[in-house]
């Protein structure tokens, strides 16, 4: 379980990117965090996991508390935290195999990684992870070979193999397009459900919220102005979240079909 | 601004009338100047002298003509000693180059005094001739290969350093980022988020920078720190014009391998 206490994040720069937030995700639970740009979506995301450190509040993940945590233990702690990228960040120089293995570098020491040594088991499983996100003839193609929604099926990959309780997911469609998006949507839902991982997941498009999600959040400035389930994005929330703007059409397609051409009504912000 | 209102529809122009007059008022002033030197150089020219270097020139071309082919036999030696001037100096010099670079990238440095340190470093190793070096060392390790190899070595850390860092500041910080959020160590950061994105660029600069010192080296022999210079020196005390141009065409020659090798290379890696 996944706890914020009335976190707060300052930028140097004077900008109050997150006041007061508090919420609490139970194991397994899927969340979408949705809001307009500048909204601290990422700025939440990244304190979970301290690439951003929280200038007030507490965030506990299980019982451990995160906030006051040393170099070492956060490396830890970073380890129950899986991560994906908008531009999906993998190493691109760097083969799809390297890419996944990547993701056990907390586990394994210096000398391992830098030989590529990882223990037999950690090879095995990434076999298995790219054979189950389609992936296996890939293995040896080098990441910058590879098509957008490929890559980040790769960052996905890479951050199960951390056996994470948790799964942090900054914008993981924003940059492929519609049917990618929702595939890429449906995988993580998948692979949370057979793991029984928890996520919280930053996406801009209103409609793959409403289908891939159990809970929406929206924020706004900073600040939680919608929490409750997908079904209860109105237009009046919605408008409360991102201003004025006809949400009609934006609410009524949400079934979930592959082969659904009109879907790029729902990017709304 | 540059926007007028005339009677058929705006005018753009890019700069303003003001802007447009101070330009041209600069290029006259940067003409004057020109003039003003070139006067100056022409009353310290003795210009007797000049109209002779066509003679002069001549002179030395009948004398170096035909080369002396069978100096050969004594150039391959400082051939190969040139090289391997060249190639130990940059191994040596990239060996350094590297970390002083990591050091030195702001993303990477442990502290800004290192960062300063390294700095300076780098700029002074670079400001400081290979010749001037070899000049120094050869007092210091004796006359020979080992001094213009630590002279080439020296000189080209601070060239290499500067560019790898450079490339270093560029990098794509969230493949770094991913790195740490996988809960890799700085360490591990730095192996798998930032050396594959300057690995390019070191072979890059390595290959590059052993081009620039096949040629620095050949030059080294001129103060005893060993190479074909050594030849070349030897034969213009002497007057030996004909071994002069022997040496200066195997010079030409090894420099013209050499600059093909680094461009195959080069080729090969990008």
């Amino acid at each position: 379980m996944l706890r914020l206490e009335n976190l707060s994040k300052r930028y140097k720069t004077g900008d109050l990117a997150l006041k007061n937030v508090s919420l609490e995700i139970p194991d397994g639970q899927l969340v979408a965090l949705i809001g307009p740009s500048g909204a601290g979506k990422s700025t939440l995301i990244r304190c979970v996991n301290r690439l951003v450190d929280a200038t007030e509040g507490k965030i506990h993940l299980g019982d451990r508390e995160i906030t006051g945590l040393s170099m070492a233990e956060l490396r830890r702690a970073r380890r129950r935290m899986g991560m994906i990228f908008q531009e999906y960040a993998l190493v691109e120089r760097l083969t799809v195999m390297e890419n996944v293995l990547s993701g056990r570098l907390g586990y394994v020491n210096f000398w391992q990684s830098l030989f590529r040594k990882f223990p037999k088991e950690n090879v095995r499983e990434a076999y298995r992870l790219l054979d189950r996100v389609g992936l296996m003839h890939m293995a040896d193609k080098r990441a910058d070979e590879l098509s957008g929604g490929q890559r980040q099926r790769v960052g996905i990959c890479r951050a199960l193999i951390q056996h994470p309780e948790l799964l942090l997911v900054d914008e993981p469609t924003a940059s492929l397009d519609p049917k990618t998006s929702r595939q890429i949507m449906r995988l993580i839902r998948e692979l949370c459900e057979e793991r029984g991982l928890a996520a919280i997941i930053n996406i801009h498009d209103v409609a793959l919220a409403r289908m891939f999600s159990e809970r929406v959040i929206g924020l706004k400035l900073g600040e939680i102005v919608y929490d409750g389930s997908p079904d209860g994005l109105t237009p009046d929330v919605l408008t409360e979240i991102y201003g004025e703007e006809d949400w009609e059409a934006t609410i009524e397609k949400v079934e979930d079909d592959d082969e659904s051409e009109a879907s790029d009504d729902g990017r709304a912000a | 601004m540059p926007m007028i209102q005339a009677t058929d529809g705006p005018i753009w122009r890019k700069r303003t009338p003001l802007k447009q007059w101070l330009i041209w008022g600069g290029w006259l002033v940067g003409l004057c100047i020109a003039v003003y030197a070139w006067q100056l150089i022409s009353e310290k020219t003795i210009w007797m002298f000049v109209w002779d270097a066509p003679r002069q020139m001549a002179d030395i071309g009948t004398r170096m003509v035909p080369p002396d082919w069978s100096y050969m036999d004594k150039l391959w030696r400082p051939v190969w000693d040139t090289l391997n001037i060249a190639t130990i100096g940059t191994a040596i010099a990239m060996v350094l180059a590297v970390p002083i670079a990591f050091l030195a990238a702001h993303n990477t440095t442990p502290h800004k005094s290192v960062r300063a340190v390294m700095l300076f470093i780098i700029v002074g190793t670079r400001s400081v001739n290979s010749l001037i070096w070899a000049l120094l060392l050869v007092v210091i390790v004796g006359p020979g290969v080992l001094a213009g190899t630590i002279a080439i070595g020296f000189r080209s850390i601070g060239g290499c350093a500067k560019l790898i860092y450079e490339a270093i500041e560029e990098i794509d910080q969230t493949q770094v980022e991913a790195i740490e959020a996988t809960g890799g160590s700085r360490a591990q950061q730095m192996v798998y988020g930032i050396v594959p994105q300057i690995l390019p660029t070191i072979a890059g600069v390595g290959v590059f920078r052993w081009d620039i010192n096949v040629r620095g080296s050949t030059i080294l022999g001129i103060v005893g720190a060993g190479g074909i210079g050594v030849q070349l020196n030897a034969s213009i005390n002497v007057l030996a014009w004909t071994q002069v141009s022997m040496v200066l065409i195997v010079i030409l020659g090894t420099v013209f391998v050499s600059e093909y090798i680094s461009a195959k290379v080069r080729g090969a890696i990008i």
